[in-house]
């Protein structure tokens, strides 16, 4: 596979960080920052972070499984992730979920029809203080109302 | 970035530098004190150190309390093998938003924490093991990490680097964390032995919460009495409490470690919202047993919340008014650890799941006579019999809200759900 000079360049520090021998230790954030850049975790970027860390495809396999930001299938542009875990519910963390998933007519981890917005409730984001919380993408958003939501997806519409 | 107006009652010792101008920068960090205990702790011994974090009552703010020096000097002197420092910022436990701040505001207080206790025990390398959510602290935190190179700071002796992690609460697991910082799936090992002797690569390690190696440098500069005397006995130096759910003024306020809570809710938090009446507390984070309003008149220190059976946790104090359906609470924190059990050992991960389901269908109105019962026996078969204290974490608030809230489960048997409709799937 071929990804951007960035990219590569954060490789091959990640390479560099741990002790020798250890370069698994890399594995998991490759996943993470080749999926910012490809967009899921595909068979082939698979076997391409198998090769560079030095183990078996199924080694990465198996702990590409265990964490819930690494998906195996594309989801929209803008992931709208919308915490209801107990700080957020108590602060209306539901109605903005219930709101989302009206708006957009998708439910948990679907994707619009154009495939632009996706939408997973999520756990604690560490927002607590400043709830409701969600995320688009990796950008956290406090005090989230079911209005703001709605000016937030028109605004996601927009960029597109 | 500051997220809410600062109280008043606050006693700014780890947040001493938030919101002044270009906080991140090592300009501001070093025009206003900082590295300066790292200059004095490199005139110490390792002993010095040690014995004056232990002096000072520091005791881990992830959740545990273990006092941090004894931990450090589990550490093994002399060692054949590398030593390393591992800081967990994976911050995840539900009620939990303070050490997003203190790495979003000041990481350079991170930094020199990390550089004291390399000194402590001779560690030669450091990871700060970040949720993958907080994506952006990680450029925050590798930006101060290359300005702490080009000043000499780190690379003379010492490297340290970021982590990524990938979604996963149980790896805020010390043990998992390790497991996952190797490149593995982040289930918990066996203890002993410890990190401290059998840590990161097989190395002896130090690893300790990000609020915790940010108050280092403090009890350095200031001395170990200075920083012990702001809390109670055994309880020294400050904390930073996460207030959220029904308050006025929900926000991370700096407060003296034993501050009293109910203080908390009506002089920090500005009282109940909506002059609503309080119901109960959360005081430490979702897997600490609930206080009712009576019990909520106690100084915040760990010992104190040990002897009301609950815990000073991570600092997450969840206050609920009296209009909250103790049942969905109980319900909705159980999905969570449902979620989050990594099915390694088998009481928690058919623990968890058992309890959500019986905890749905209490909501849901289908809840059974027995059924209370039965949320106590599976609970109490979870304590103790688990791998790590996930388990734990998931039936101690279970039993408390059974316990101190009986009526509310016993008001759902009459076959009529909650006033809001059901939407868990």
């Amino acid at each position: 596979m071929t990804f951007s000079p960035e990219l590569e360049a954060r490789f091959a520090r990640l390479l560099e960080s741990y002790p020798q021998g250890r370069q698994r230790s890399a594995m998991v954030p490759m996943l993470l920052y080749a999926q910012d850049e490809v967009g899921h975790v595909s068979r082939e970027l698979i076997e391409e972070v198998a090769r560079r860390v030095g183990v078996e495809p199924l080694r990465v396999e198996e702990v590409a499984g265990y964490y819930s930001m690494l998906r195996r299938k594309p989801l929209g542009k803008y992931h709208v992730q919308v915490c209801t875990n107990i700080s957020c519910m108590l602060a209306g963390g539901e109605e903005v979920w219930e709101h989302a998933c009206r708006k957009l007519g998708i439910g948990h981890k679907e994707v619009t029809a154009d495939g632009q917005i996706s939408l997973e409730e999520v756990e604690c984001m560490g927002a607590c203080s400043w709830a409701p919380a969600i995320q688009v993408n990796y950008d956290i958003h406090h005090g989230v109302t079911p209005e703001k939501l709605d000016r937030l997806l028109d605004s996601l519409r927009k960029l597109q | 970035m500051l997220y809410n107006a600062p109280s008043p009652l606050e006693v700014k010792v780890l947040t001493r530098r938030f919101g002044l101008p270009d906080s991140t920068s090592i300009g501001t960090y070093l025009a206003n004190g900082g590295y300066a205990a790292l200059e004095k702790a490199r005139g110490m011994t390792p002993e010095a150190i040690i014995d004056e974090v232990k002096a000072s009552n520091l005791r881990g703010r992830g959740g545990a309390g273990f006092p941090t020096g004894m931990k450090w000097s589990f550490c093994p002197r002399h060692s054949p093998k590398p030593k390393y420092i591992v800081v967990n910022g994976d911050e995840s436990e539900p009620g939990t938003c303070k050490d997003r701040l203190l790495i979003e505001n000041d990481p350079h207080q991170l930094i020199e924490g990390v550089l004291i206790a390399a000194l402590a025990v001779g560690a030669r390398a450091g990871y700060i093991y970040i949720r993958g959510e907080y994506r952006y602290l990680i450029e925050i935190m590798d930006r101060a990490i290359a300005e702490a190179y080009e000043h000499g700071y780190l690379g003379n002796g010492f490297d340290l680097y970021t982590h990524t992690g990938a979604g996963a609460y149980e790896c805020g697991e010390e043990s998992a964390l390790l497991e996952s910082l190797e490149g593995k799936r982040g289930v918990p090992r066996i203890r002993p032995p410890f990190p401290a002797v059998v840590g990161a690569f097989q190395c002896p390690t130090v690893l300790n919460n990000v609020e915790t190696f940010c108050a280092v440098p403090a009890i350095i500069r200031d001395g170990a009495s200075a920083f012990a005397d702001l809390g109670t006995p055994r309880n020294g130096g400050t904390r930073l409490f996460c207030l959220s759910g029904h308050v006025n003024r929900p926000g991370v306020y700096e407060l003296p470690m034993g501050f009293n809570l109910l203080r908390m809710i009506e002089e920090v938090g500005g009282g109940v919202r909506g002059g609503k009446k309080l119901k109960a507390v959360i005081p430490g984070g979702s897997s600490c047993p609930v206080l009712k309003a009576e019990e909520c008149d106690i100084p915040m220190d760990f010992d104190s919340l040990a002897k009301a059976k609950s815990m000073l946790g991570s600092g997450g104090v969840v206050v609920m008014d009296e209009d909250t359906c103790i049942v969905r609470a109980a319900l909705r924190i159980m999905r969570f650890y449902a979620h989050e059990s990594c099915g390694w050992c088998i009481p928690c991960r058919e623990g968890t799941t058992w309890l959500r389901k019986l905890l749905q269908r209490f909501h849901d109105g289908q809840g059974r006579k027995g059924d209370i019962a039965l949320i106590g026996e599976l609970a109490g078969n979870m304590l103790g019999r688990t791998f790590c204290p996930l388990g734990d974490a998931a039936a101690m608030p279970t039993l408390a809200f059974v316990e101190k809230f009986r009526d509310e489960f016993e008001a759902h048997l009459d076959g009529k759900p909650c006033p809001r409709e059901a939407v868990y799937a």
